[in-house]
């Protein structure tokens, strides 16, 4: 289960916030303002996504407020990794939150996504709460996946996770997909890898199976430069993520600009659903952790090259500059959701840290769905466990 | 008296699948040749013609992919049945099945299911060589999340695999395709639709109180042609067919043990770390251990990659003889 309380219909929230912070009325501020994106490149397709786009008031409050609870929920992750409190894989977001988020506005919950393993911010979008992602990162009983999961394995409706081997989550998606065109509902699946695995061979089968079968799925590159610590160019013959699905129309996309990312996969989903089969979108962004937490991130790229992006690109910073700019919304306003997202993220810091670890006679439920008991083998003969669904 | 019919696995398997697929649209088929080729060992011929493109998938030459596919598929609410031409060909796809699949439901906690069926032949054929023919129940029996099923005769494959099919978790249904063309009687009972043998279940396919012999798929056959040989001198050998590899059903082989005190398994694959080995572990934890007046026997595939010409494939395999002489040993006579 989920409490989605941060879905973008949810609107009453972000202008009820405004009213009480601000001192100016809801009037004052622009409802809605064009802007102007980067237009992207494309491979295949005789047209491709808007370069002129609206964003209103609200959709821009949201967008800031789901950026900024990924972004400090990251950082926290970070924090109670280097306090040992989180153990094991932990591949943080920080730096991609528009990709999550941009392509969360373009489709529906009722829609389907799978990703790899760098997830935390997925699992948000897709409807998992803070509390409840923080405490399956630190393995207790109120975790997303009652702590038998951890990082990599978060699930949550329409959302398959987290997925821990480079590569695998892709004919998965592509599966899902055909379970969508099987059932004839219209809906899609978004099927994310990052630019290490789009070297993998099974990505080329599922490619060809989609195309061929039509399956309704938005392949979608995360392009963050380093596949772990193997630079883009070290690592593939043709960096064109894009193209690389040869008979797949794709889009090269501003990863680091929430709207760019909106309406790129407002236009593939259009694509999709319209029964053209899949398309490919390549998103640029860029990570600012290292692969994971054992790795620092500074040995194969400088820290000046991240402190540019962090200066010119932050999605998060361009997202609050063109909405201050535009008279979208004032400082104080957004200073308010940043203290709000500091407490939701402390709060479920709090729980994550003192919720008890998953009793033990968890260990070896859930085997099976739908099963009668059985009796597991524990490590010594005399050992009997019992596991039921 | 129940009338009785002659069915082969291969018809037995095709029943399975027809009465299932029209019993719930959620189930489909997918793999090479499955089609239009009415299945490269016509497992599933006629499917096709009857259910069409949706339900009957060809699939290219692609396991990790296909089988990924229809991993996928059912973690979104359908029930796929993904053939493997030969088991051999999953090992292209084994990180499906075992990562993708077999572990899900437990890292998720229960959210996610994968109602999945991955069948095709497994074991030995004819004449098809090293590559072509690697017994896989070991490998697959080893790890958690999955099911592993092994029929012998037409009733197994045919029950197992409807059962196999409403499990609402994946299953590695093992057939053998040495047995695709041999018939076997099937009960009037068999051929109800709503027909199913439970998944963890052995069966005592002949009484016996000298000797058990216990096998999966087919030397359960061989076990049987074994035990009518050694019937004529006087020992009366208790045949046990597993049915399903894993949970394997040690109680069945425990009641058995502790009747007969003697105990020799019987299988295709290779001895190291295989099922037999399994077995003599599981009887030494369990209560059967004092009941034993001779260690375990296990008769194996021999330790090599599997030869072409005939001469050295037939020695590659336990043969009837094989098993008569083990029984012997163990019984000391």
């Amino acid at each position: 289960e989920y409490e989605p309380s941060h879905i973008y219909l949810n609107r009453a929230v972000s202008a009820g916030a405004a009213a009480v912070v601000s001192a100016r009325t809801y009037a004052d501020f622009t409802n809605e303002a064009t802007f102007e994106i980067k237009k992207c490149d494309t491979f295949k397709l005789d047209e491709g996504p808007a370069t002129q786009v609206v964003m209103t008031r609200d959709e821009g409050l949201q967008y800031y407020r789901t950026m900024q609870t990924m972004r400090r929920m990251e950082l926290k992750a970070d924090q109670l990794y280097k306090q040992k409190i989180i153990r094991g894989f932990c591949h943080l977001y920080d730096g991609q939150e528009a990709c999550a988020v941009g392509i969360e506005a373009a489709i529906n919950l009722s829609d389907h996504l799978i990703t790899a393993y760098r997830a935390h911010g997925y699992t948000y979008t897709r409807g998992g709460t803070v509390k409840k992602i923080m405490a399956e990162l630190t393995g207790r009983r109120g975790g997303i996946a009652k702590g038998k999961g951890g990082s990599m394995h978060m699930y949550c409706k329409h959302f398959y996770g987290g997925n821990g081997i480079v590569g695998a989550q892709v004919p998965l998606g592509a599966g899902v997909a055909l379970a969508c065109k099987y059932q004839g509902n219209s809906e899609l699946c978004v099927c994310l890898y990052g630019d290490g695995a789009a070297n993998q061979g099974q990505i080329f089968e599922t490619y060809n199976m989609a195309a061929l079968w039509k399956l309704p799925v938005i392949f979608i590159c995360e392009n963050n430069g380093y596949g772990m610590g193997t630079s883009v160019e070290r690592a593939a013959a043709s960096t064109d993520y894009f193209k690389r699905g040869e008979f797949i129309p794709g889009v090269r996309v501003d990863g680091m600009d929430v709207l760019c990312v909106r309406e790129a996969s407002r236009f593939a989903a259009d694509y999709c659903r319209s029964g053209k089969g899949p398309i490919l979108m390549e998103l640029q962004t860029y990570r600012y952790h290292g692969h994971s937490m054992s790795d620092p991130g500074v040995s194969y790229r400088t820290r000046e090259e991240i402190q540019e992006v962090r200066s010119k690109s932050d999605p998060i910073s361009m997202l609050k500059d063109r909405m201050l700019s535009n008279n979208m919304a004032s400082v104080e306003e957004l200073k308010e959701i940043d203290v709000e997202v500091r407490k939701e993220i402390e709060d479920a810091a709090q729980f994550a840290t003192t919720d008890p670890e998953p009793p033990l006679e968890d260990l070896c439920n859930h085997i099976f769905h739908n099963n009668p008991p059985l009796e597991v083998r524990g490590t010594n003969p005399w050992s009997k466990l019992k596991s039921v669904s | 008296i129940q009338a009785q019919f002659n069915v082969t696995v291969r018809d037995a398997l095709n029943q399975a699948m027809d009465e299932e697929l029209e019993r719930d649209e959620r189930v489909f088929l997918l793999g090479e040749e499955v089609a239009q080729y009415d299945g490269a060992y016509k497992v599933s011929r006629g499917l096709w013609k009857k259910y069409g493109d949706k339900r009957i998938i060809d699939t290219p030459i692609s396991e990790m992919g296909f089988a990924g596919i229809a991993v996928g598929a059912a973690m979104a609410g359908l029930r796929p049945i993904c053939e493997f031409m030969t088991f051999n060909f999953s090992m292209q796809a084994i990180d499906q099945v075992i990562n993708s699949a077999a572990k899900t439901c437990y890292m998720s906690a229960g959210l996610q299911a994968v109602p999945i069926v991955f069948r095709g032949p497994n074991g030995a054929s004819a004449g098809v060589a090293a590559q072509h023919s690697q017994c896989f129940a070991a490998w697959y029996a080893h790890c958690p999340g999955l099911k592993v099923v092994s029929p012998w005769n037409s009733e197994d494959a045919k029950g197992l695999l409807k059962s196999s099919i409403r499990d609402d978790n994946p299953v590695v249904f093992l057939e053998n395709e040495l047995l695709y063309g041999v018939p076997f009687e099937m009960s009037e009972e068999a051929q109800s639709k709503d027909f199913t043998i439970p998944i963890g279940k052995a069966k005592v396919e002949r009484a016996g109180s000298h000797i058990t012999l216990v096998s999966h798929s087919r030397y359960v056959g061989h076990c049987l042609d074994a035990a009518a040989v050694l019937a004529k001198e006087g020992i009366e050998c208790e045949v046990i067919n597993l049915r399903t590899i894993r949970p394997m059903d040690v109680e069945s082989i425990e009641a058995s043990v502790m009747k007969t005190n003697h105990l020799v398994t019987v299988e295709g694959g290779w001895p190291q770390f295989g099922v037999g080995a399994e077995i003599c572990a599981r009887i030494m934890e369990g209560s059967a251990f004092n009941y034993l007046d001779s260690p375990v026997t296990r008769v194996t595939g021999v330790d090599i990659p599997m030869p072409y010409a005939k001469i050295l494939e037939d020695h590659s395999l336990p043969q009837i003889k094989d098993i008569i002489f083990s029984v012997k040993k163990t019984l000391n006579v």
